[in-house]
């Protein structure tokens, strides 16, 4: 059973690893993922980031990415996690951790889980930039390519 | 007709949502992007890059083709960037 959350507060890894495996004994290995706000873009110094979302939507899709996965390659269970709003460079973003029997599954469906995150669950990055300037990132073609390996969501 | 804009789209209009009444003429997402383009010179900056727009209805992912109803919630929106 996945556990999705859209949240403006940070996550505490340890606690939703605990979570996963609480109660059972079946599984044996948990990947796991997190994306944190790096403090430059393309060599430029960033100061802030915000991140804005589709509620009803994102969670929509990140529920829909997360029961792709536990069919596919078999999970015991899976977070998602994903932060939005104001956030400063060195702060996390998400959390990925799929739980499995064993390793291969655990690493592929952690991949997999975060490559369709950043390329079908509605929410957009905005940087605020050392000299004041402000943008919004652009979609990169590379993460649509790591996407496709999988074939169709 | 609930229309909803994120990111630039709706930086661009200058609303993240608006209430619309669906002219009769018009049924598919692709006809609804060329109705709301004379809108406002908002609207028209925000739809210009055409291929830098996504669209869902009822919050699924929908193509130029896709059909629309006075009841659907519609949004626009650029490539997601999330992750």
């Amino acid at each position: 059973m996945a556990r999705i959350v859209v949240q403006t507060e940070d996550f505490d890894t340890g606690a939703e690893l605990a979570r996963l495996t609480a109660g059972r004994l079946d599984v044996g290995g948990i990947g796991s993922f997190i994306g944190i706000v790096r403090d430059t873009a393309h060599g430029n110094p960033i100061t802030a980031m915000t991140l804005e979302h589709y509620p009803g939507m994102t969670e929509r899709a990140m529920t829909r990415i997360a029961e792709a996965a536990e069919a596919r390659f078999g999970l015991l269970g899976c977070t998602l996690i994903h932060r939005v709003g104001p956030l400063s460079p060195g702060e996390n973003i998400v959390l990925v951790l799929a739980a499995a029997p064993h390793r291969q599954a655990a690493l592929d469906g952690t991949a997999f889980l975060i490559d369709w995150l950043k390329t079908r669950a509605p929410f957009w990055k905005k940087e605020r930039f050392a000299d004041g300037a402000q943008g919004w990132v652009d979609a990169r073609e590379a993460d649509d390519a790591a996407a496709a390996r999988w074939g169709a969501l | 007709m609930k229309i909803l804009y994120f990111a630039w789209l709706r930086e661009r209009v200058g609303r993240g949502e608006e209430d619309v009444t669906l002219p009769s003429d018009i049924s598919t997402v692709g006809q609804l992007v060329t109705w709301l383009r004379g809108r406002s010179a908002g609207h028209e900056a925000a739809f210009a890059q055409g291929r830098l727009v996504r669209c869902a209805v009822n919050q699924d992912f929908a193509t130029p083709d896709a059909t629309v109803t006075d009841r659907d919630e519609v949004a626009f929106f650029p490539p997601v960037t999330g992750g």
